[in-house]
C-alpha cells in the first residue's frame, strides 16, 4: 500500500489541460495540409499524378485536396513538388463530406449538433465503436482517449459495450466485406436518434485500402455520417477536438 | 536424403528460382519432416499457381544455426496433408486450401481461415457458391455434447474498442473444455494487392498490415525488396530502424502490462502504463511525425533522420521515462494480489508451444528461445540479451515483456551512442527477375516474416506475409482448455494478438 502511494506521488498528476491549453505536438507532426497558391498546371499535374490515393485533383486551374482520402504520407510527392505542405494544426474534423475537399480557401471545421440533438447528447454521449477492417492504429489511438492524459469521461463522452446503450456509432476501417453485415446490425441496434462518426481515412474513404476487392470504400455509402475525423490514424487530440466540436464545447 | 536438393541460406539472401530444385512430393515431405525433427520450425509455407498445378514452398528456420532451409515441390489440386505429422502447418494448409482450392487430403481440421473466395478459378473446397462472398464464421464449429455442457459465442463485435473476431467456447459450468477462434473479419486482401508490384500504394498498405506493428511490417517488407534489388541498407538507416523497432516494442509491451494489470483490477499500474505507453508513442512521433511510425521505414532506408538534437531529446526523455516505467511495472509485479492471479493462469507447456510453432513473447514465455534479433540479423547483430521464462503462464508472458522493456531501454541508448554516420536512404534499382527473398523482423509480438517472389520481369508474382499472430492464436485457444471462462480476458491480454495481422 505504501509502495502504491509512493509510486502515485512519483507519477504525479497527468490529466492534460486540454482544451483550456493547446497541446504541444512533435515538430514533425503532419496536420492540416496547406495547398500552395499560384501553382502552374504542370506543377499541379505532377502532384495530382503522384498521389497513390487520388487525394489531389485539379479544379478550375487550382489544386484541391480531399482530406477524406489523404493519409498524410511522409513522402508525399506533392510536398516534394512544393504544391502542398503540412502544418501542425491538429484540428481536422468536418461535418460534411464536401467540406473535406478544399484548396487555397479556409478549411471549414465541424459544426456543433443542432439544438435538439445537443439537448439530448450535449452532456452525455455514449458511443459504440466498431472496427470494420481497421489496422488497429485507429482503434489504439481511440483507446488512448480513455487514459488519464485525455480523460474522455470528464466531457461526458464514453465508449459503451452495448449498442443498446449507445447514442451513436463510431466506425474505423474501410468496411471489409466480412464486417459489413455486423456493422449494419450494430447500427440497427442503436436506438434513434443516433449519430454516425467516421474516424480515420479508412472509414471515410477506404484509406490505404481504397478500391481493394475485399473492402467497401468506407462507410459513406452505407451509413449517414454526421462527423468525419481525417487522419491515418487521427491523432488523439484530433479526435478529441472533433468530439468536443460536435458537442459545441469548442 | 539428398542434401543438394535443399537450399540453405541466411537472412538477406536472394535466391534464383532457376537454381531451385523441384522435389517430388515424397522427397519434399520427408525432407520437411527431417528438418523439423532436426530443430527446424516452419517460418513460412505457401503455394503459388504454376503452369501445371501449384508450387509449394516451405521455409524452415534453424535458429541456432542462424540459417533457413527452402524446400520446393509441385502438386496438383490435391496432396496428402502434412499437418498430421507436422501440426504447426495446420493453418498454413487451410490457408492454401482456401486461396487456391488445393485439398490437403487427411487434414484433421480443414476449415476456412479468412472467408474469401478462391484466388484462382477453382472449385471451392467447402462447396460454397463461388458467385457469393463467403459468410464469415460460416463453418462447422467443434462441439462438445453432454449433460451440463453449454456453448458461449462471443463476437465479431466485442465490448471494447477492439478489432472483430469470433470466439466459440464449449463449457462445462465455468470450465472451458475447448475454445475455437474464427477470424477473417478484418480481411482486406493484402497479399493479392501486391501482385504485379511493388505499387506506389504498397508501402502504405504494409504500414497498415497490422497498425501496431508498422515498423515491424515495413522493415520486413523493405528488407525483401532490398534483398531482391541486391542493395544493402545503409548502416545508419539500419540502426534507425532498429531504434524505431524498440520504441514500438516499448509502447506495446507497456500497454500490455497495463492492460493485464487492469484486467485483474490493479488500477495504479493500469493507469500509469496507459499514460507511459502514450509517451513512448510520442517518441516515435518525434522521429517521424506519426505515433505509429507511419512514413519512417522505406525500401532502401528511412525517410527521417535521427539528427543530433533529436538524439539528445530521445536520450533525455528516456532518462525520465525509464525510472517511471520501472516504478509502474515493478509495482504490479510486487503485489501479491496481482501475482496470485497471474501465476499458473493460462499455462502452456514447452512441448505444446513447440508443436504449435509459437513465436515471439508467447514462445519465449514457454522456454523457447526464438528471437530474430538474436538469430537472424540481416546485417550486424546489435542485440544479445534475449529474455526467456519457463512457466508459460500469464505471469511468464508478463515477465518476458517486463524484462524486454528494460533490455529495450539499454538497446536504444546503445544504438544511439553508436549511430553510424552517413546516408540514410539508398535508391533501389530494379528487382532481380525470377527470384525469391525472405525477410524476418522481430516485431514486438514476435517474428514478422515476409517472402517475395518475382516473375521474369522483376515484378512481384507472389507475396507472402506471416504475422506472429498467425502462429500464436492457436496458443491462446490451447491455454483456455481447462481454464475458467472468466479468465479468458486475462489470458487474451497476455497474448494480445493481432486480428488484422492474421486476417491480412
Ligand atoms: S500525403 Fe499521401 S495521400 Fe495525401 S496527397 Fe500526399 S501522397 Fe496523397
Ligand atoms: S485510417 Fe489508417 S490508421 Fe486508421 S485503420 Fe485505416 S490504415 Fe489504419
Amino acid at each position: 500500500m505504501l509502495n502504491m502511494i509512493r509510486e502515485r506521488l512519483r507519477q504525479g498528476h497527468r490529466t492534460g489541460k486540454f482544451p483550456r491549453q493547446e497541446p504541444s505536438l512533435p515538430e514533425r507532426f503532419r496536420g492540416l495540409p496547406e495547398v500552395a497558391a499560384n501553382l502552374t498546371h504542370p506543377q499541379i499535374n505532377v502532384a495530382v499524378n503522384g498521389c497513390p490515393f487520388n487525394a489531389l485533383s485539379e479544379i478550375n486551374g487550382k489544386m484541391q485536396i480531399d482530406l477524406g482520402r489523404c493519409i498524410f504520407c511522409a513522402d508525399c510527392p506533392a510536398v516534394a513538388e512544393g504544391a502542398l505542405s503540412f502544418s501542425r494544426d491538429y484540428r481536422l474534423a468536418a461535418s460534411h463530406r464536401d467540406d473535406l475537399r478544399y484548396g487555397d480557401d479556409i478549411y471549414r471545421l465541424a459544426d456543433k449538433l443542432n439544438e435538439r440533438m445537443l439537448k439530448l447528447f450535449g452532456r452525455s454521449l455514449k458511443l459504440r465503436q466498431v472496427s470494420a477492417g481497421g489496422c488497429n492504429a485507429c482503434e489504439a489511438d481511440l483507446n488512448v482517449l480513455g487514459t488519464l492524459v485525455y480523460d474522455l469521461g470528464r466531457f461526458g463522452i464514453q465508449f459503451v459495450a452495448s449498442p443498446r446503450h449507445a447514442d451513436g456509432i463510431l466506425v474505423t476501417g474501410p468496411v471489409t466485406e466480412n464486417m459489413k453485415s455486423a456493422l449494419l446490425d450494430t447500427y440497427a441496434a442503436i436506438p434513434e436518434p443516433k449519430l454516425v462518426i467516421a474516424s480515420g481515412a479508412c472509414a471515410i474513404g477506404g484509406g490505404p485500402f481504397r478500391d481493394c476487392a475485399e473492402v467497401n470504400n468506407g462507410i459513406g455509402e452505407l451509413l449517414p455520417v454526421d462527423l468525419y475525423i481525417p487522419g491515418c490514424p487521427p491523432h488523439p487530440f484530433t479526435a478529441l477536438d472533433a468530439l468536443l466540436r460536435l458537442l459545441g464545447k469548442r | 536424403m539428398n542434401r543438394s536438393k535443399l537450399i540453405r541460406f541466411t537472412h538477406g539472401a536472394c535466391i534464383s528460382l532457376k537454381e531451385l530444385p523441384c522435389l517430388d512430393f515424397t522427397e519434399f515431405r520427408e525432407s520437411l519432416l527431417e528438418e523439423i525433427a532436426g530443430d527446424g520450425r516452419v517460418a513460412s509455407f505457401f503455394a503459388m499457381p504454376a503452369d501445371d498445378g501449384f508450387d509449394l514452398y516451405a521455409i524452415l528456420a534453424h535458429d541456432w544455426r542462424e540459417e533457413f532451409a527452402l524446400l520446393h515441390c509441385r502438386v496438383g489440386d490435391v496432396y496428402p496433408a502434412l499437418t498430421p505429422d507436422c501440426p504447426q502447418l495446420h493453418l498454413f494448409e487451410r490457408e492454401i486450401a482456401e486461396q487456391y482450392g488445393v485439398l490437403p487430403e487427411g487434414h484433421p481440421w480443414l476449415k476456412p481461415v479468412r472467408f474469401h473466395n478462391s484466388w484462382v478459378d477453382a472449385a471451392d473446397i467447402w462447396r460454397r457458391d463461388p458467385q457469393q462472398h463467403p459468410i464469415p464464421g460460416d463453418m462447422d464449429f467443434y462441439r462438445v455434447e453432454g449433460a451440463g455442457v453449454h456453448e458461449v459465442a462471443v463476437g465479431p463485435v466485442h465490448a471494447g474498442v477492439i478489432e472483430p473476431g469470433h470466439f466459440r467456447f464449449q463449457c462445462h459450468g465455468e470450465e472451458v473444455l475447448s475454445l475455437e477462434i474464427s477470424l477473417g473479419f478484418q480481411h482486406r486482401g493484402l497479399e493479392p494487392q501486391l501482385i504485379g508490384g511493388p505499387h506506389p500504394a504498397s508501402i502504405h498498405q504494409m504500414e497498415a498490415a497490422a497498425g501496431d506493428t508498422t515498423i515491424g511490417h515495413t522493415t520486413a517488407y523493405s528488407q525483401v525488396l532490398e534483398s531482391l534489388a541486391g542493395v544493402e541498407v545503409a548502416s545508419r538507416a539500419y540502426s534507425v530502424r532498429a531504434i524505431a523497432l524498440e520504441l514500438e516494442r516499448l509502447a506495446n509491451h507497456i500497454g500490455d502490462i497495463g492492460a493485464m494489470a487492469g484486467d485483474v483490477g490493479y488500477l495504479p499500474t493500469a493507469s500509469f502504463c496507459g499514460r507511459l505507453r502514450g509517451d513512448y508513442l510520442n517518441l516515435t512521433a518525434e522521429l517521424c511525425g506519426s505515433r505509429f511510425g507511419r512514413g519512417l521505414v522505406r525500401p532502401g532506408g528511412v525517410a527521417f533522420d535521427l539528427d543530433l538534437p533529436l538524439q539528445e531529446k530521445l536520450l533525455q526523455r528516456l532518462a525520465v521515462l525509464e525510472p517511471e516505467t520501472r516504478g509502474a511495472v515493478e509495482l504490479c509485479f510486487d503485489s501479491p494480489s496481482v501475482l496470485a492471479r497471474f501465476e499458473g493462469t493460462g499455462r502452456l507447456s514447452t512441448d505444446d508451444a513447440e508443436t504449435l510453432g509459437l513465436v515471439g513473447v508467447a514462445a519465449r514465455a514457454c522456454g523457447l528461445m526464438r528471437d530474430a534479433r538474436l538469430h537472424h540479423p540481416v546485417a550486424e547483430r546489435e542485440f544479445d540479451t534475449p529474455v526467456i521464462d519457463t512457466d508459460g503462464d500469464v505471469f511468464a508472458r508478463g515477465n518476458v515483456r517486463r524484462q524486454e522493456i528494460y533490455a529495450s531501454h539499454d538497446l536504444i541508448r546503445d544504438l544511439i551512442k553508436r549511430l553510424p554516420e552517413g546516408e540514410d536512404q539508398r535508391s533501389l534499382g530494379p528487382l532481380a527477375a525470377d527470384s525469391l527473398a525472405l525477410s524476418v523482423c522481430e516485431g514486438w509480438r514476435g517474428e514478422v516474416v515476409h517472402v517475395g517472389i518475382t516473375d521474369g520481369a522483376g515484378k512481384l508474382a507472389r507475396y507472402k506475409i506471416v504475422d506472429p499472430s498467425f502462429h500464436n492464436w492457436s496458443g491462446l485457444a490451447m491455454v483456455l482448455r481447462g481454464q475458467q471462462i472468466s479468465d479468458f480476458p486475462l489470458c487474451n491480454k497476455s497474448f494480445n494478438l493481432s486480428y488484422c495481422g492474421f486476417d491480412l
